[in-house]
């Protein structure tokens, strides 16, 4: 009995009309957990009911704590018929089960019905009381941690990484038992959602006790997905990279109250925040640890210390690249190489499955990266016989990983990072599809725990390009590529091109900006029945994948970059036709050799006007490329070998690069031409394709004036992101009224993604200038001649001044940063009565913020408030926008209110927080990305898993399908905002749409849709409100301009 | 080739206001969406029609899913549905709940019941505004209408409580309320020439002086009802022209005043008496449903169009106005000052206001 769950209702609002005589409700509520129920009195005649029930007590065991949601219905009451029903609440546990998670729900909740929609709130208050099961033979892993966020979350660190979890548990679907064809169709939707709700609470107890097993406490990429097999049942399965994270307990009361201090840690996760100025090939690794350490040095206090440790364990996650003595430790490296590669492999080898769905990692923990690495089977659907016994599935799966797993060997990796699966099923026939990319990993994380051998070899590679260099041999090739040595370092061998499923690492070196780039493909198919169908399909397979993987090189290559990051190739199988749509970042990275043009070829050349309309052709692709190069700032640099050696110049050292760099510019150049030459890419146009090919090509839209797009968690080259974001959900469905060649196929498909960023991009006008991040479409095709396309994707607006001139600005932000960490230093000497501190030339992390220390120090001579003008007379010499500097002075003069109580610091923030809304409704953002532009997450609450079915039979009353969709997006989204705010958040990161199954039948006046979501709830704390409470109305007004186009 | 289905949703709610105006002013998406192009949307982000018209709908599909919320204010702020920040709010409902003068006067004074509904067309042919965005406003009226009229309390903060609209709308507002209750009579060819405004202004008056409300702050009734035993009061007014002591004494006191100061004034000098029994007239009627109807159209027919006639300039009016009222305080037969002052007052601005052309 390890389980005591409470819930007490408290009252109902805006409650639809139930009794059409009195225009009133009499509402009662039915709490349920697994097979007890318990009732409220009936509130007779109001729409806002105060039931303020007792607490209703359930005694259960975790494990159905875990598996079960609590139900909440509420009902009309009918003296002579049936109770009606209004509507449904469902609450997911599970984040109550962990200590480090939320505590309490609390809150309006939307009573939502699959028929009618939402209809009115309820205020509920859960609790769980836990006690401890000590049992070894237990079923259940209460306190085991999952997030969705694909890297580790910001305010964790992690000890270990164990390794991929994945399960599956698969059920009949009540949609096609027997028993559907008798009762209401609300009764189906409502069986369905609760066995969901089960399925997946029953998972992830399963993935929770593997996890156990294995001696981890946590989740990290977890990826639950249904598969919805019709006849032959339902299969919902997950997968995840199992660690063990350990808090970064200080980092919560001592950034509440000093702002600044959160900087460093924010600065190793977030390269969007850093200031490392785009472009500049300095391979001097993290700047920020070292500054880090610099703060440490200078913490005379208590609260100090704490937030000292913070970084201090953000150090040890770093190679210390700085430290080393470059060169000479690189050259004894070698046959340590050997050794690491055969620990670490071994390591890996131990494993199952050597996969890691995480995209992002802790600095260090990548070493190599070799290349996407991808397998798909067709299978056909046969029923499930054995619930309890999904070995089919199962099987299914594990052919799949062996084969991604030999992909990697081959490559030379001994792992997959990037991980994911993915199906697509028309009718029987079923496609499993698994990718990741091959990489090598550091053993320093894994359990077989680190010789220091291997960190020194480590800390030779340099970060910005290390993870480029090839970890195959250079004689056994797995496939064609021309190897060149590394472009920063000069010493390994690095690919021409490279293509990962993983997001940029943070510490590469990039070029310029990146873009989104899409290899849309549609083939038509004959149709067919069963095992026909399913040959017919995996025929087409490898021809659909090649052409896809020619347009993503074509496409990368027309935008004059050499990498793509967070490729995602998605098939989709309909009865006559096959999609394919490949999404990825493309971007230069500095590492690798420029790519070549592309060339078109006559295989004939006969006449004049043939060779005229190639001539034409070449000079129209040329001339794209040079406007992309310009459009996305491409501007190779120079070879950097001077960098080697000496990781952190001398700012002088440094000014004198930036001047060689602009001088040599023709040498540049030179050298790409031959680069060119070597690999240019020949197009031959009397192929047909090709021709097509070129043309598609060509027709790609650029972004408007403003725009930038990536699928990725960050936008190579923007950093400077404001607050406010829009993460939005856009659905389209194209009906296809002819039949069609492939060809016209393609273009409509094209168009229809073509027309569908235009369309994103006018909607968000108003957030220019501004980057779609995480940009992710899906397709399907829902039925005959209909293509559905969704897109989840969030706005992320971004200060132009620091654009334009980033170099310059990046260095003034510094300066503003140093002179607020020194002006923190300032007060504690003050305070202390300490020595002068001595500026350490090493700690000074860019060039510029060693004349902000010389600043502080004669600062400290003078009062806080001669110190501000000081600051801002300053700033104003360097002609700084206005705002920054009233930031600036303010952050100076309200230095003493940090000072105040810890605990009162936070709640004060926190409290401000929520009272800027203005309105009874906590604002709760939501975005796809891990992490919060301006923001710190100070606490992660826990997993929303939501599912929900609607179900209309009025669609024309309804607005149609567009406003039935729109509705039940809408409607998804109150949920679970609701749901975060009842926990005690304010935000949603890594929120992903799973899943977006819309069925219609107009001619009967219906639709269905399904939808799930999922993401982690987290607390954030603003970090111009940690700044300072005396500006706090300054503050909130300024929050609320941004809420209106951010939140 | 057809696009079946199209949304956009956002976790903040994207609302464009000058698609807000043309969705407010009636217009249907192919029109708004020709209306977007010739303002220019087409150079905004490299757009074309397509894009236009997706979000239009889109648009168009979001404010009409709002608007079940914007019937009942209070709601838009703690509804889950739609995270929309609240000066966003703000415009949404002040906006919804604006309304065109024009089509204002025309409803003035009328019962806002289902037979005005039916004329709805005709006065949306008449002003040249759109059917539904004329129905929109109407039941706006009517929507107003009914919720306050069973409130106690002062009419304008009643209306901004409930309706959360800034003051000068909800003033606005009060007026409506104030004729749909009194059912002053405005539409007579002789009332055509007055604006929305003036009898806005007017109401204004009334429901600040006239009302319960206006000297109490119990709070019984609703103070769209003018204060009956004042009413009754404004008939021992007459002693002013009916004691013909007092009407001299008091046609000197303003001549002494005037003299020399306006140009009409040997015609006022000359019709004095018609004109104070004209003013008085009036008091002493309102007593009577009928004639407190009629209020306006009396203070038109009998005291605005002589002068007109006579071309008094409005300056002369209001001195003549001005000392017409206060030489009363020195008539010391005269008992009821308090009665006149609050009579005069009202009276005063409200012909000030309605006199031009």
């Amino acid at each position: 009995m390890p389980g005591k769950l409470k819930a007490k209702i408290v009252a109902g609002r805006h409650l639809p009309i139930m009794d059409r005589a009195s225009d009133l409700t009499d509402a009662f509520v039915e709490v349920k957990f697994g097979n007890t129920t318990f009732k409220t009195d009936v509130y007779p005649k109001s729409l806002n009911p105060q039931w303020n029930s007792e607490w209703f007590k359930f005694e259960v065991d975790d494990e159905d704590l875990q598996d079960e949601p609590l139900q909440i219905t509420v009902l009309d009451h009918d003296t002579y018929s049936a109770n009606d029903a209004i509507g449904k609440v469902y609450i997911d546990i599970d984040p109550l089960l962990c200590s480090e998670a939320a505590t309490v729900i609390s809150g309006w909740l939307p009573i939502y019905d699959t028929i009618h929609g939402i209809r009115g709130e309820i205020n509920v208050l859960v609790k769980v009381d836990l006690f401890n099961d000590l049992n070894r033979f237990r079923q259940s892993s209460c306190g085991v941690k999952f997030f969705c966020t694909t890297s580790i979350p910001r305010c964790y660190r992690a000890v270990m990484v164990h390794g991929f979890v994945e399960e599956l548990v698969v059920n009949e679907d009540p949609e096609y038992q027997w028993i559907d064809r008798i009762r209401t169709p609300r009764a189906s939707n409502e069986a369905r959602q609760r066995l969901i709700f089960l399925m997946s609470g029953e998972l992830q107890r399963k993935i929770g006790l593997k996890v156990l097993e294995m001696g981890g406490n946590a989740v990290v990429g977890y990826l639950q997905c249904f598969d919805l097999e019709g006849e032959s049942g339902l299969v919902v399965r997950a997968i995840g990279t199992a660690c063990t994270l350990e808090k970064i307990s200080s980092t919560l009361p001592a950034t509440a109250t000093h702002p600044s201090n959160s900087s460093p840690s924010k600065d190793m996760k977030e390269p969007g925040f850093g200031e490392e100025a785009p472009g500049v090939p300095l391979s001097s690794g993290p700047p920020t640890p070292l500054r880090a350490q610099t703060f440490s040095s200078f913490s005379p206090s208590k609260s100090y210390s704490r937030q000292s440790s913070s970084s201090d364990t953000e150090l040890s996650l770093t190679p210390k690249t700085g430290m080393g003595s470059g060169g000479s430790a690189g050259k004894e490296a070698g046959p340590l190489k050997a050794l690491l590669r055969q620990q670490t492999q071994s390591a890996l080898e131990q494993r199952e499955y050597p996969f890691f769905p995480l995209t992002a990692f802790p600095p260090g923990f990548l070493l190599h990266v070799g290349g996407v690495v991808s397998a798909r089977s067709v299978k056909l659907l046969d029923r499930i016989h054995n619930p309890d016994e999904p070995e089919t599935r199962d099987a299914w799966w594990e052919e799949i990983r062996q084969e991604i797993k030999s992909h990697a060997k081959a490559l030379g990796c001994q792992a997959v990072v990037g991980y994911s699966e993915s199906t697509s099923i028309c009718e029987e026939v079923c496609i499993l599809s698994a990718s990741g990319t091959a990489a090598i990993l550091s053993s320093r994380f894994m359990q077989d725990g680190p010789l220091d051998t291997e960190h020194r070899f480590e800390e030779v590679v340099s970060p910005g390009c290390g993870f480029c260099h090839i970890p195959y041999d250079e004689l056994n090739i797995p496939f064609p590529a021309q190897l060149t040595y590394c472009y920063c370092c000069r010493r390994y061998k690095v690919p021409d091109v490279l293509f990962t499923t993983i997001d940029l690492p943070t510490e590469a070196n990039v070029t310029g900006k990146g873009c989104l780039i899409q290899a849309r493909l549609c083939r038509t198919k004959k149709k067919a029945q069963g095992e026909g169908n399913a040959t017919v399909i995996s025929n087409l397979l490898p021809f659909l994948e090649y052409e896809l993987h020619t347009q993503l090189m074509n496409k990368l290559k027309l935008r004059g970059m050499n990498a793509l990051f967070g490729l995602r190739i998605q098939i989709s199988i309909g009865e006559t036709m096959l999609l394919g749509l490949a999404s990825a970042t493309g971007v230069y990275l500095t590492a690798l050799p420029s790519p070549g043009g592309i060339q078109i070829a006559g295989k004939t050349p006969s006449d004049i006007t043939y060779e005229q309309h190639i001539s034409n052709m070449q000079k129209k692709i040329n001339d794209t490329i040079a406007k992309n190069k310009e459009l996305y700032e491409i501007n190779p640099p120079e070879v950097v070998e001077e960098i080697i050696g000496s990781p952190i110049p001398e700012p002088r050292q440094r000014s004198r690069l930036f001047r060689s760099q602009s001088e040599s510019s023709d040498e540049v150049s030179e050298l790409d031409l031959s680069h060119g030459k070597k690999d240019a890419f020949v197009l031959e146009i009397d192929d047909t394709d090709a021709v097509e090919d070129i043309h598609a090509l060509l027709t790609d839209f650029p972004t408007p004036a403003g725009f930038y797009s990536c699928n990725t968690e960050i936008m190579p080259g923007i950093q400077n992101w404001t607050s406010a974001i829009q993460m939005f959900t856009s659905v389209r469905v194209f009906r296809l009224n002819a039949s069609l060649t492939s060809q016209g196929l393609n273009k409509i498909f094209s168009d229809l993604c073509e027309n569908l960023l235009k369309s994103l991009y006018f909607k968000l006008r108003s957030m220019v200038p501004c980057c779609l991040c995480h940009l992710n479409f899906t397709v399907a095709i829902p039925e005959d001649e209909l293509i559905q396309v969704a897109v989840t994707a969030v706005a992320m607006s971004f200060d132009k001044e620091q654009l334009l001139e980033n170099g310059k600005q990046s260095g003034e932000k510094t300066l503003i940063k140093a002179i607020t960490e020194n002006d923190e230093q300032l007060q504690f000497n003050l305070e202390l009565n300490a020595e002068t501190p001595s500026p350490n030339p090493l700690s000074s992390p860019k060039g510029l913020s060693e004349v902000g220390s010389h600043l502080s120090a004669r600062a400290l001579s003078v009062d806080y408030s001669s110190f501000a003008d000081r600051c801002s007379s300053w700033i104003e010499q360097l002609k700084l926008k206005a705002h920054t500097i009233r930031r600036g002075s303010v952050k100076t003069t309200s230095s003493m209110e940090k000072a105040s109580p810890l605990p009162e610091g936070r709640s004060r923030s926190l409290r401000s927080n929520r009272s800027y809304s203005g309105s009874s409704v906590a604002v709760v953002k939501m975005t796809p990305l891990s992490f919060i532009p301006g923001a710190k997450i100070i606490k992660y609450l826990g997993i929303i898993n939501m599912f929900f079915i609607r179900e209309t039979t009025s669609l024309r009353e309804e607005g149609g399908v567009s406003g039935f969709l729109h509705t039940f997006i809408a409607e998804v989204f109150a949920m679970v905002r609701a749901h975060v705010a009842a926990l005690g958040g304010n935000a949603v990161v890594s929120y992903s749409m799973k899943e977006c199954v819309f069925m219609e039948n107009p001619n009967k006046n219906q639709a269905q849709c399904l939808i799930n979501v999922s993401g982690d709830a987290v607390i954030f704390v603003r970090e111009s409100e940690l700044e300072s409470t005396s500006v706090q109305t300054q503050s909130a007004t300024t929050h609320t301009s941004n809420g209106a186009e951010g939140t | 080739m057809s696009t079946e289905l199209d949304v956009f949703v956002g976790n903040t709610t994207v609302l464009d206001e000058d698609v807000y105006q043309l969705w407010l002013d009636g217009h249907t998406v192919s029109n708004a969406v020709r209306i977007r192009m010739e303002a220019g949307a087409l150079q905004e982000c490299e757009a074309n029609a397509e894009v236009l018209h997706s979000d239009t709908m889109d648009q168009f599909r979001t404010f009409q899913m709002c608007e079940r919320l914007l019937q009942s204010p209070s709601k838009v702020a703690n509804q889950l549905l739609f995270q929309i920040p609240p000066h966003r709010q703000t415009m949404l409902i002040e906006r919804y709940y604006e309304f065109d003068s024009v089509f204002a006067r025309e409803v003035l004074g009328k019962k806002l019941s289902k037979g005005t509904k039916k004329d709805l067309d005709d006065i949306s042919s008449k002003t040249g505004i759109a059917l539904k965005c004329c129905r929109r406003q109407f039941d706006n009226f009517k929507h107003v209408f009914k919720v306050v009229e069973e409130l106690k309390g002062p009419l304008v903060e009643n209306i901004q409580r409930h309706f959360l609209l800034s003051d000068v709308l909800a003033r606005d507002y009060a007026a409506i309320v104030f004729f749909a209750n009194s059912r002053f009579e405005t539409g007579k060819r002789k009332l055509q020439y007055l604006s929305f405004q003036d009898f806005a202004f007017c109401a204004g008056q009334l429901i600040s002086y006239w009302t319960v409300g206006a000297v109490n702050n119990v709070m019984e009734d609703l103070d769209v009802d003018l204060e009956k035993e004042f009413l009754h009061d404004l008939k021992d007014l007459k002693v002013l022209v009916n004691d013909k002591d007092m009407l001299d004494q008091h046609k000197s006191l303003v001549c002494a005043q005037l003299r020399g100061k306006i140009k009409v004034f040997s015609e006022m000098e000359a019709s004095f008496k018609n004109l104070s029994r004209a003013l008085v007239n009036i008091a002493s009627k309102l007593t009577h449903t009928k004639d407190f109807r009629d209020l306006f159209i009396d203070l038109v027919e009998k005291f605005i169009e002589p002068r007109r006639s006579d071309k008094w300039t409005i300056g002369d009016l209001r001195l003549f106005l001005k000392h017409y009222s206060s030489s009363v305080h020195t008539l010391e037969a005269f008992r009821h000052q308090v009665i006149w002052d609050r009579y005069m007052g009202v009276i005063k601005s409200c012909i000030l206001k309605m006199y031009h052309d």
